[in-house]
């Protein structure tokens, strides 16, 4: 399937962004790109794409890839190597690092964007030949206070409902979940209900986002009082006899102490609203809806996961739905919303610190299971490092060696830049990368590996909806990289463990994680996918999406769990919790008065590595910012798409200002998508406060307190340019994609003289070819082309008027240019539609040779005399007449060959 | 019965007016026109030409015999005027032969200064002015010998090519720190010097000439600062001056030129000067241009119009060397005046505005000239540029496409 061809195959894969694991056709076009489109036979998306996935093709390019193993050297800089040698290098420095301090010394930090069967052997070498638990993933940021929820009520990590239930729903609930924007196609699914069956749909979240502009009804939550939303709900469903009594009898635990935690956290209305500072009317519709309507689904996604509170704001849901029975029925259900594309596929595999691997836990019985299974000398034999309190230990010294797979934790984790004084202090920091310069690269990685990249590698993604499907690769391995399974699998052999990592394929590692999770399985743990444990390569190639469980010898089918009990809790019922009374971690102070929340913007995904080399999906929100309301920007003086810096006692950056009434009041929104290799100071990791929940270790990404100051900038521009640079020091910028190059937009209070400096600086023949100044204005831009494109240009200009930017970005696409395209490039607008009359022949009358020519053409002129009397031309001064009859000549000449 | 009207001059500006004069009152005036020159009005613009072998002699005049003779205008061409008896109202021919008149036109045009420097009798020190010039350095520059050329103004830099073009090896000496000052800032002339030097002609600044040097015939140009540069001819070109003589011996108030008003009227009834040698409000202007305004002027209103000369914002709109220059009102920029800068060095261009409280007060454009009509017409309209300022520098048409506006003046 890697082989190029001239008719290539139309492959079937699975899109690389969020959980929804949309279904991908991609028709390679042998120059190392592919047509993109969604499968339409793909029961996720049923051919649907967002945004995202639809530029898919323009993320292909072999442009800043790391494409050969690199080691650095004594001197400090990194160097190419073999593989050979650098694996080597990462057994040899594992093994001395475990032999000098013990096992808990090394630490794997893994990734959503892995696939499964790489998640697996990585977890297996860990966990039961190294002898650690400490594999953490930044599914950890992302879904693990559901994990948690899910285990309190479940006694499993069981997402109960499917996809489907969205279509058959009545009412949905989404809550802290921005879906139109992070999960389009399910939000377009759930949009179709509402449109063609009539559901109902309310949005709870802090931000009117573009989901709640769509909801009927639309609940501003104070930021992390959730809980008290939901046990009111409770208490409203007990009060009004909407309960299950039999369900409730039959199949759960612990209603009436949950009942009774839930009426002291909402007592009545009025204290549910002042608490959660809902208006009390909404509440109680909120609350008659949901009591009115069984086909309800309430998904939940990061507003509630990402929160010192987020494992009792899962079960909060949960309770409601188990209190009424609406569970696992179709078009019902708690559902959880999951971030990353194989966020579900890690969970499976035991990803995660405090998982072993086919959803068991570190009991004596799961740990002996997977020992027996796996033959492993070494056994992890309790829980080892989240993700956060891992960094910690990084910093502590506990740990000396890290690989970091397919992740970017000094970007995306909280106090991130406590995470970059962690990784400095590595002796080992090994880092397998598609891309070669990322934050935590740059913090100093001893090893860095070429990992295959979404098109090249192979193996099986679990959606939300407990749905595996293939990711296929449609592109050949670029240079020497290799899939993750096998990089692994090599560190594996030389660490001595060759017989337990002799896989050939991704099928190998893929029957045997199947085999594991029917192995003394019995209907005891939800996980299993027994059916596939045999499943031969032709079949794993041509495998259609498929949802577990499948034990060996069930049918295929959409399935769903505890409509009738059966939970895998020791009893098989499940539980009722109580949840604690809420706070954020950190409350707003005097110093720090906002209450900073993150999140995500549409057409970006995490940290923009791919995402962020398309042109389309840059030009809708290509600059970080941070959403203040009105009367807060007011207050603190600043101004509409100004610049402010956002302070909190973690760090600090500087932001584009949006003001919008979507925002609440005392409350900043950042996304989360910038840092240091993108943007001069938008790394919003390193603001976010470290508190993570005690049950669960997700960070409380969505609360940070926080300050915010007007920052001036004088003048404001943009760079368009073929090739890299760095920005003189002081200035503010961004990087955007764009075709044929790069785009960074800038600010910085430096006039034109210095920017004129700087554009010669960066000139290396001294000779810049185009230049626009209007001093007294303060406008000064400037251009190199190179072989008749252009090369590079900036154009700074007074910060209140600034450049736009899409008709320079047309002409730095458009390749060879014409002359006229260059004229106009400084003027920033297009030269599209203008008229060209070519260079001027008659001075006096400024009449140029296209004119003449198409005079000529036409038989409107035959000789100088009828040039003249047609255009004026050569009827003044006459000096032009000598050439007008060239010209004549010329053309008729021309005209002649052309007859003949 | 027609009235005698009678030009002296058969240049450019006496083909315009006679033009003009019978496209407006054909037969009103029993026309003649005297020059000195052997033969027809041709196009002075284009002796640079003729002299590069662009053009063929023959192509440069201005209009043929029968358009004259169908106007029924009496060319007397080869005859000198030697002077005008305002008594009598008779111009006397060197001929001894009297014209009477009715009206008289001065259309005598300037001559070329020729610079009090020692030695410029020797043979093979010329100037550039007519045809006759032109056929006398074409047959020097054909022996590929070395020419120099004083004033590196419009008219020297013409020469220079010419006879870089007709295969002499050229120096252009130049007093001034920049060729053609006159019509363009520092900036623009240099550009036009390295597109002079990019043709073969070397040029020297700030070069003050000292004497010509040679036994009979000119071999060598000495330069105050010590320099010696062998020529085998010289040509001064730098600067005109009105020609005047004749029209002293009409007795009209003469200043640098001849003194006119708004209608072209000298101080006596009936006496008109147009051209290079007219002086209006205090200035003589040295291009084709302006010329032309005065004669359709002085057309206007012999034939009974009434017509005023407004005088001309010096503009500057033509090629050098093959090169569109174009300069228009205060290109240099007076101080309180705000300038914007536009280049592009790969294509050869140069553009510089020059602005007065929102108003186009100047502009100097190398390379590419197309819109400098515009500029000039803004310029002499005075409309504010403040709407469209941004747009300015690149031209009429994204001008008006980006502002919604039809600037058509």
């Amino acid at each position: 399937m890697n082989a190029l061809s001239n008719d290539p195959p139309v492959v079937r894969t699975t899109c690389p962004y969020c959980g929804v694991g949309c279904g991908v056709l991609a028709s390679p076009d042998g120059q190392g790109g592919a047509m993109i489109s969604g499968d339409p036979d793909h029961p996720s998306n049923f051919g649907r794409l967002c945004s995202k996935g639809s530029a898919l093709d323009e993320t292909l390019g072999l442009d800043k890839r790391l494409l050969y193993p690199m080691v650095r050297q004594p001197n400090g800089k990194m160097a190419r190597t073999d593989w050979s040698t650098a694996l080597d290098k990462v057994s040899d420095g594992l093994r001395t690092i475990i032999a000098r301090e013990g096992p808990d010394a090394v630490a794997f930090y893994l990734s959503g964007q892995l696939l499964t069967e790489d998640y697996y052997i990585a977890n297996k070498l860990m966990k039961g030949f190294i002898g650690t638990a400490n594999v953490d993933t930044n599914s950890r940021l992302c879904m693990s206070s559901s994990v948690a929820g899910h285990k309190r009520a479940f006694g499993a990590d069981t997402v109960p409902g499917v996809y489907a239930d969205l279509d058959q729903a009545d009412l949905i609930v989404l809550v802290g979940s921005n879906a139109a924007w992070c999960h389009p196609v399910l939000f377009q699914r759930i949009m179709a209900n509402k449109r063609e069956r009539g559901a109902k749909l309310v949005v709870i979240d802090p931000r009117r986002t573009m989901t709640a502009q769509e909801a009927d009804l639309f609940l501003p939550i104070a930021p992390g009082m959730d809980s008290v939303l939901f046990a009111g709900l409770l208490a409203y469903l007990a009060d009004t006899h909407t309960i299950d009594f039999g369900y409730i009898a039959a199949h759960t635990v612990d209603f009436e102490a949950a009942l009774e935690r839930c009426r002291s956290l909402a007592p009545d209305i009025a204290q549910i609203s002042k608490t959660t500072g809902i208006d009390a009317a909404d509440i109680i519709r909120f609350y008659e809806l949901f009591a009115g309507t069984p086909n309800a689904v309430t998904c939940y996604s990061q507003g509630v996961n990402q929160s010192a509170q987020g494992t009792d704001k899962v079960n909060a849901i949960i309770n409601c739905h188990l209190a009424t029975g609406r569970i696992g029925k179709a078009g019902m259900g708690p559902f959880s919303l999951t971030g990353q594309p194989n966020a579900m596929g890690g969970r499976e595999v035991g990803g995660l610190a405090n998982q072993l691997a086919a959803h068991m836990g570190f009991s004596p019985l799961d740990v002996d299971r997977v020992r027996r299974f796996w033959n492993a000398p070494r056994m992890a034999e309790r829980e080892g490092h989240k993700a956060v309190q891992m960094f910690d230990a990084i910093n502590r010294g506990e740990i000396k060696a890290l690989w970091v797979m397919a992740t970017n934790p000094a970007v995306s984790l909280p106090n991130a830049g406590l995470v970059r004084d962690a990784l400095r202090k590595l002796e080992l920091l090994i880092v397998s990368e598609n891309v070669l310069v990322n934050d935590t690269v740059m913090t100093g990685a001893h090893i860095l590996l070429p990992a295959a990249a979404w098109g090249e590698k192979s193996g099986t993604v679990t959606n939300s909806e407990r749905r595996i499907s293939r990711q296929r690769a449609f592109l050949p391995l670029p240079g020497e990289a290799k899939p993750d399974w096998w990089i692994i699998a090599q560190a594996a052999k030389r660490l001595g463990y060759g017989k337990a990592f002799n896989y050939e394929t991704a099928a190998d590692i893929f029957r045997e994680h199947a085999a594991l999770s029917a192995y003394e399985n019995d209907g005891s743990r939800d996980f299993d996918i027994g059916a596939y444990a045999d499943i031969d390569s032709a079949d794993f190639d041509t495998m259609t999406p498929f949802q577990w469980p499948r034990a060996a010898g069930r049918a295929p089918g959409e399935t769903r769990f505890f409509a009738s009990g059966d939970f895998f809790t020791a009893d098989g019922k499940a539980r009722f919790v109580a949840p604690e009374t809420p706070a954020l971690h950190f409350a707003a102070d005097a110093e720090f008065s906002f209450t900073l929340n993150t999140g995500r913007v549409r057409d970006q995904w995490h940290t923009m590595t791919r995402t962020g080399l398309s042109p389309r999906l840059a030009s809708h929100l290509p600059e970080p910012f941070v959403e203040v309301h009105p009367d807060d920007a007011r207050e603190h003086h600043l101004v509409d798409h100004g610049f402010a810096r956002v302070t909190t006692r973690y760090g600090s950056c500087v932001l584009k200002v949006h003001v919008t009434d979507n925002q609440r009041r005392g409350s900043l929104f950042a996304p989360i998508h910038w840092h240091g290799t993108n943007a001069s100071s938008a790394c919003i990791g390193e603001l976010v406060n470290p508190a993570t929940d005690p049950l669960s270790g997700q960070p409380e990404s969505k609360a940070t307190p926080a300050s915010i100051q007007r920052v001036d900038y004088r003048f404001a521009g943009f760079v368009l340019s073929r090739r890299d640079l760095t920005l003189p020091e002081g200035t503010w910028w961004v990087k955007a994609a764009a075709d044929g190059g790069e785009g960074i937009l800038l600010a910085s209070n430096e006039g034109i003289r210095f920017w004129e400096e700087w554009m010669h600086s960066i000139t290396s023949d001294a000779t810049v070819s185009s230049d626009f100044l209007d001093e007294p204005r303060g406008i000064y831009r400037a251009a190199i082309f190179k072989d008749g494109k252009l090369d590079f240009c900036l154009f700074v200009g007074p910060a209140s008027q600034r450049p736009e930017w899409n008709a320079a970005k047309a002409v730095l696409a458009a390749g060879t240019l014409e002359e006229q395209q260059r004229r106009a490039l400084l003027s920033g607008q297009s030269a599209d539609g203008m008229a060209d009359h070519g260079p001027i022949v008659c001075a006096c009358f400024g009449v140029g040779l296209k004119l003449i020519r198409n005079a000529i053409a036409t038989g409107e002129a035959t000789d100088v005399a009828s040039v003249g009397k047609a255009l004026r031309a050569g009827t003044n001064c006459g000096s032009c007449q000598p050439e007008l009859k060239r010209i004549i000549a010329h053309e008729q000449h021309e005209r002649a060959a052309h007859a003949v | 019965m027609s009235e005698p009207l009678v030009i002296i001059g058969n240049g450019m500006a006496a083909a315009k007016l006679v033009e003009k004069l019978s496209a407006r009152a054909l037969g009103r005036y029993a026309v003649a026109v005297i020059g000195e020159e052997p033969q027809l009005a041709y196009n002075r613009v284009l002796l640079s030409s003729v002299l590069a072998n662009d053009v063929a002699q023959g192509d440069v005049e201005l209009k043929p015999k029968r358009w004259w003779r169908d106007r029924g205008v009496t060319v007397l061409y080869g005859h000198a005027a030697t002077s005008v008896d305002r008594g009598i109202r008779r111009v006397k021919l060197a001929s001894g032969a009297t014209i009477p008149y009715s009206k008289l036109v001065f259309a005598t045009g300037s001559r070329p200064i020729v610079l009090p420097i020692p030695g410029r009798d020797l043979a093979g020190v010329m100037t550039f002015r007519d045809l006759r010039d032109v056929e006398m350095l074409k047959q020097a520059g054909a022996k590929a010998c070395n020419a120099v050329v004083i004033g590196g103004g419009l008219l020297g830099l013409e020469a220079a090519y010419g006879l870089a073009k007709a295969g002499a090896k050229v120096t252009v000496i130049h007093l001034m720190d920049r060729l053609m000052e006159r019509q363009l800032d520092a900036e623009a002339a240099a550009m036009l010097k390295a597109q002079v030097e990019a043709k073969g002609i070397e040029v020297l600044l700030s070069a003050e000439t000292a004497q010509f040097v040679g036994d009979r015939h000119v071999t060598r140009v000495d330069l105050k600062d010590g320099r010696s540069i062998p020529a085998d001819i010289v040509v001064m070109a730098a600067g005109i001056a009105p020609n005047v003589a004749l029209a002293r011996t009409a007795g009209v108030s003469i200043n640098r030129g001849i003194v006119v008003d708004a209608q072209m009227q000298t101080d006596i009834s009936g006496i008109y000067a147009i051209g290079e040698c007219a002086e209006y409000n205090g200035r003589c202007v040295g291009l084709v241009e302006p010329a032309y305004e005065q004669a359709s002027v002085l057309a206007d209103n012999l034939s009974g119009a009434d017509a005023a000369y407004v005088g001309s914002i010096p503009a500057t709109n033509l090629k050098v060397t093959g090169v569109n220059v174009f300069s228009a009102g205060d290109f240099l920029g007076a101080p309180g005046t705000e300038q914007i800068y536009l280049r592009d060095r790969g294509l050869g261009v140069y553009k510089k505005l020059v602005i007065a409280n929102d108003k186009l007060v100047g502009a100097v454009l190398f390379g590419d000239t197309a819109d400098g009509l515009w500029y000039l017409d803004l310029i002499r309209s005075g409309v504010s540029t403040d709407r469209f300022r941004n747009e300015l520098a690149f031209g009429r048409a994204l001008a008006e496409r980006s502002n919604n506006l039809d600037m058509a003046a």
